[in-house]
């Protein structure tokens, strides 16, 4: 599919938005990605997440490839 | 015939890998859900040094994941539980029980003894102390961690160009963002798996076997019994936000860090009794053993919202619960209302009370 992106949440992410895959359309970069999700999922301003594109991690804003698996990755504090 | 006979036959291990075995030293922080599997494959595999550090007792919601305690270990110290477990077990073993929780105060002393450091905590605030406490000494963490479902797993800070948690997570998250299991439940085999999977990790980087998680994070889902792994890149504010000497390290409050909510111990609680400030305990009514004294407000954390105006006119509040998580978030709740009140939330809550 071109023009979207496939995203895959994890954890407590996932847990808030309701949903553990979703498909949407294609964002610039990854900040505006961020700013999309906010409005869409308002929840997700409490949570911190790391972000992964296409499975590295992404530190900064970040070009996305058409077509690209992200990944919100929450951190984890169980043991 | 040696009992580790059958790893020694193993092509690419060998008399090699056990000898790094046995002339390693390993540190274990935290002997929960986690730390149990590691513990046992740690030790069946020959490490030749198991410190192992928890301040805990074991109580009967350990059980179903905490496979080295029984009934009869009920109360006793977990350290205690796991060395006669083991000396039990294995004649010739070292192990090092170490009856505290980690600290600014004891972890590097502790930690330099040893040549790996294995996280198996369960907060954030001793999280980021570790990590940063392994940076500072230059030793390789083996992390692990669960929320609910799921599991992550990485090794940190090994060799040349490690990368440290604080790239994966350069934020340091509050406990009420993500709860953990006490709070959400778990089921007892997936920090099994997780558990073997840093043993697993800890052999690797001990014996230079196959290929560590460097650099790499891999998560584990138990329902779909998915992986996911991601490659983990150097974060450029991750040194800054670690102490840069021993010195401040030391003066580190990790809790405050990832809170904003500074925690008291009872002694310093108690240091505070009779000046004007308001003693709350917010756990529910019936919850053991009750607290009885003068001054005591009791507001069970489902009904503060409610009740936020009942402290309105103290300046200073201190919260306890029963194991200090629920207070954590009372104090949170709090703060966010009246961000000019001084607020406080007992660390340990009651547990840390009995122990005394």
């Amino acid at each position: 599919m071109h023009n979207t992106i496939h995203i895959k949440a994890f954890g407590m992410v996932a847990e808030r938005i309701g949903l553990a895959e979703l498909v949407i359309d294609h964002s610039g970069n990854s900040s505006e990605l961020l700013e999309v999700l906010l409005v869409k999922f308002p929840v997700l301003k409490s949570v911190k997440f790391s972000l992964a594109i296409n499975k590295k991690l992404v530190s900064g804003n970040q070009e996305i490839p058409s077509g690209a698996e992200i990944a919100l990755l929450p951190p984890f504090s169980g043991g | 015939m040696s009992r580790f006979e059958r790893q020694i036959i193993l092509p690419g291990f060998g008399i090699e890998g056990q000898q790094k075995l046995k002339n390693s030293k390993v540190l274990l922080v935290g002997a929960g859900g986690l730390g149990c599997p590691v513990l046992i494959y740690l030790a069946a595999a020959g490490v030749g040094k198991i410190g192992v550090m928890d301040g805990d007792e074991v109580s009967i919601s350990n059980l179903n994941r905490q496979v080295l305690y029984g009934e009869k270990d009920l109360g006793k110290p977990k350290v205690e539980a796991v060395y006669s477990y083991f000396k039990g077990k294995y004649s010739d073993i070292q192990i090092e029980a170490i009856p505290e929780f980690i600290s600014v105060g004891n972890a590097l002393e502790i930690i330099a003894e040893y040549d790996l450091v294995i996280d198996g905590s369960d907060n954030f605030p001793t999280r980021y102390l570790v990590n940063d406490a392994c940076v500072l000494l230059g030793k390789p963490l083996v992390f692990g961690a669960i929320y609910q479902h799921e599991g992550q797993v990485s090794v940190f800070n090994l060799g040349e160009n490690g990368f440290n948690y604080r790239d994966l997570y350069p934020q340091m998250p509050a406990a009420k963002e993500i709860p953990n299991c006490s709070e959400t439940g778990v089921l007892g085999v997936l920090p099994g798996i997780i558990g073997n999977l840093m043993a697993l990790e800890v052999i690797k980087v001990l014996t230079d076997f196959g290929m560590p998680l460097k650099n790499r994070v891999l998560f584990f889902n138990s329902r779909s019994s998915q992986t996911y792994e991601v490659e983990i890149a150097a974060n450029p504010n991750s040194g800054s936000s670690i102490p840069n000497s021993f010195q401040a390290f030391e003066q580190m409050d990790y809790e405050l860090a990832c809170e904003g909510i500074k925690q008291l111990t009872w002694d310093e609680a108690m240091g505070k009794m009779g000046m004007d400030i308001a003693f709350v305990d917010v756990r529910e009514p019936g919850e053991l053993p009750p607290l009885e004294c003068t001054g005591l407000i009791k507001i069970p954390l489902s009904t503060l919202a409610n009740r936020l105006s009942q402290l309105e006119d103290t300046d200073e509040v201190l919260f306890f619960c029963q194991s200090g998580i629920r207070s954590q978030k009372a104090a949170e709740q709090l703060q966010n209302e009246f961000p000019e009140k001084r607020i406080y939330s007992i660390k340990g809550g009651i547990n840390a009370l009995k122990k005394n």
